[in-house]
């Protein structure tokens, strides 16, 4: 993607790019294979017959239901909180100068860059001192703290374009500081907003680690499934809830993508 | 009548930076008041004063009889045409211009008619479906000013509004901003680092250097009777002969300022006083030569007509200038 030399690619390259295509993409149709096969106890190689009866036993699955709404919910919530704490912070943080601006900044991003892991044991352990159960919300905390970063470095990098002189301009011009917020640095941050508030929702939504710590009996979907691989039972239903979360964190991401895609790059999307 | 805006012994302060330091001042209304001053004097943060973007240290402003401490941007009645315009970039031209009209609650095709209105008082009829960044420097200048002056404002603040246009642009828009403000009866305080567009425009000028107000007055007070060194030599570069010079032309002052135009070289007639010097440089500017004298250690410009003789480098002159030329200064 970065070279622009337009001269046909070497056939050992060639190969060597379709072998890394399908290193990455043949497990994830295989996923979407699976879900069609009528053996329910092992996955055999080729599946002996097709059916889309697992649709069917899958709707029917409470527990299905359960952790997919569970999934939602804290999915939704921590993306709510992070669009709000996320643009306070990117406010701040470019709207103003204060000392120790830069290490605030930095501090904001920390938790992304710190493995899942530290955040998991880090977030179990304040939320066991301070003697708060783990429950539904502690999850939501939990996941909060990266869906931050993520609405954070989306919008940081807007606010930069509004410049101080069109938020004067508009105090000038009679609107106080909501009217300013809604009609001049909305409508300029807005598509960061979204895209930073879908990432986030896909990130939550599909997340292990920071949910295993601080989770308590509740299961999320992702959570739910790993539940399933280790106790087989109706292995296909696991294979057809994948393609749902799927297709739940990839087009928002897609989404995401090209809202972002004129001028700045889609901050955080690694995580 | 009250004063438009009135500064009373008013400081900004950042830090160890006097950005603006113990300024009195009194725009009248209805008047064209310029501030004038070389960069990082302090004008701009004058004007934010003004606008309500900066708070004084201390002291105290009036805007209209009204104490305007305290008193946040949007409530104020004043608008300002900012240096770099601040057009907001998603939004039309015409709903550029009428957003102050729309934050304040005015009904929509009201607001699109006034500014409309606006827009053709700028010579910028039809422009409104356009994009801010569709637009020329000029054109956007013309948005920024339609956009201030649809709220009717008391008191229109401009930040070097014409900072950034070419020179014959720069000229047309000054007259047209003048006769604007000449119809429109508004108070224009008109921040500039250019000496000879605060002379053309401005009933009055304030000359900042260092956060001070180092004069305040007419333009041709400013021009003519310079008070300090600095005013002479910023408001069209005058002359300034030192205390030695004065004594010895038989006039006991610190200093004195003496136009470069106000001097003839050649022989001086019965009334005028006359300095011997040497030529040192010649240039020729056009409708001027410009001559540099030395006068015993001291350097003085002398512009005569084209028309004129000019001596060559070298050549010792006599330099004639009538006493009522000569201002005197009370600082060096
Ligand atoms: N927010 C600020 N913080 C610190 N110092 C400031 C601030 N604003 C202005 N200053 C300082 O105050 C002084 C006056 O600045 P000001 O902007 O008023 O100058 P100016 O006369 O408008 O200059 P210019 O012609 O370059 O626009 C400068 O030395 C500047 O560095
Ligand atoms: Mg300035």
């Amino acid at each position: 993607m970065r070279s622009d030399r337009s001269t046909s690619a070497p056939l050992g390259l060639k190969i060597a790019a379709i072998g890394g295509l399908a290193f990455l993409h043949i497990p994830i149709l295989l996923i979407f294979l699976y879900a069609f096969t009528t053996e329910e106890k092992s996955y055999q190689f080729p599946p002996p017959g097709l059916t889309l009866q697992w649709f069917a036993v899958t709707w029917n699955r409470p527990d299905v239901w359960e952790a997919l709404t569970l999934s939602v919910k804290v999915a939704t919530i921590a993306t709510a909180i992070a669009l709000v704490l996320g643009t306070f912070c990117a406010a701040a943080v470019s709207q103003t100068r204060f000392f120790g601006r830069e290490t605030i900044s930095l501090l904001v991003i920390l938790p992304i860059a710190l493995p899942g892991i530290i955040t998991g044991i880090a977030l179990r352990s304040a939320f066991s001192m301070a003697d708060i159960p783990f429950s539904f919300w502690t999850i939501v905390l939990g996941h909060a703290t990266f869906c931050i970063v993520v609405v954070y470095n989306n919008a940081v990098a807007r606010f930069r374009r509004v410049s101080g002189s069109l938020i004067e301009a508009s105090m000038d011009l009679g609107a106080d500081g909501f009217q300013t917020f809604r009609h001049v640095i909305l409508p300029n941050i807005g598509t960061a907003l979204l895209a930073g508030g879908m990432l986030a929702f896909a990130l939550s939504f599909d997340e292990v680690i920071v949910t295993t710590f601080t989770g308590g009996q509740q299961s999320t979907l992702p959570i739910w499934m790993l539940e399933e691989l280790i106790r087989p039972r109706q292995r296909p239903v696991t294979n057809v809830v994948a393609m749902v979360v799927m297709l739940v964190t990839f087009l928002p991401i897609l989404a995401a993508y090209y809202l972002t895609r004129d001028g700045d790059q889609i901050a955080g999307a690694g995580k | 009548m009250t004063a438009a805006v009135l500064f009373e012994n008013v400081s900004r302060h950042f830090g160890p930076v006097k950005a603006v330091d113990a300024v009195d001042l009194e725009v009248a209304a209805g008047e064209f008041f310029a501030m004038l001053g070389p960069s990082g004097s302090g004008k701009t943060t004058c004007l934010r004063l003004m606008a309500g973007f900066e708070q004084p240290t201390h002291g105290h402003i009036e805007i209209f009889g009204e104490t305007a401490e305290g008193v946040p941007p949007y409530r104020r009645s004043v608008n300002t045409v900012f240096q770099d315009y601040a057009l907001f970039p998603h939004l039309s031209i015409l709903d550029n211009v009428a957003y102050g009209l729309m934050v304040k609650g005015v009904g929509k095709e009201e607001r699109r008619k006034a500014a409309e209105d606006a827009l053709a008082m700028v010579k910028l009829p039809g422009y409104g479906t356009r994009k801010p960044g569709q637009l020329s420097g000029g054109q956007r200048q013309r948005v920024a000013l339609a956009r201030a002056l649809v709220n009717k404002p008391k008191v229109l603040l401009l930040d070097e509004p014409l900072g950034a246009l070419d020179l014959k642009l720069r000229e047309q828009m000054q007259e047209e901003l003048k006769s604007l403000q000449k119809s429109l009866g508004i108070t224009f305080v008109f921040v500039t680092h250019d000496q000879g567009e605060a002379l053309s425009m401005a009933d009055r000028i304030a000359v900042f250097n260092d956060g001070r107000i180092q004069q305040l007055g007419t333009p041709e007070d400013i021009y003519k009777r310079p008070q300090t060194r600095f005013v002479a030599d910023f408001v069209g570069s005058s002359n300034v002969l030192s205390s030695a010079t004065c004594a010895k032309l038989g006039i006991p002052s610190a200093a004195a300022s003496l136009r470069p135009e106000a001097i003839t070289i050649g022989t001086s007639w019965a009334e005028q006083l006359s300095l011997p010097g040497k030529v040192t440089a010649r240039s020729f500017l056009g409708a001027v030569n410009r001559v540099s004298v030395d006068c015993n250690g001291e350097k003085i410009i002398v512009t005569s007509p084209a028309a004129m003789p000019v001596p060559d480098i070298g050549a010792d002159v006599q330099l004639a200038f009538s006493r009522n030329d000569l201002h005197l200064m009370e600082e060096a």
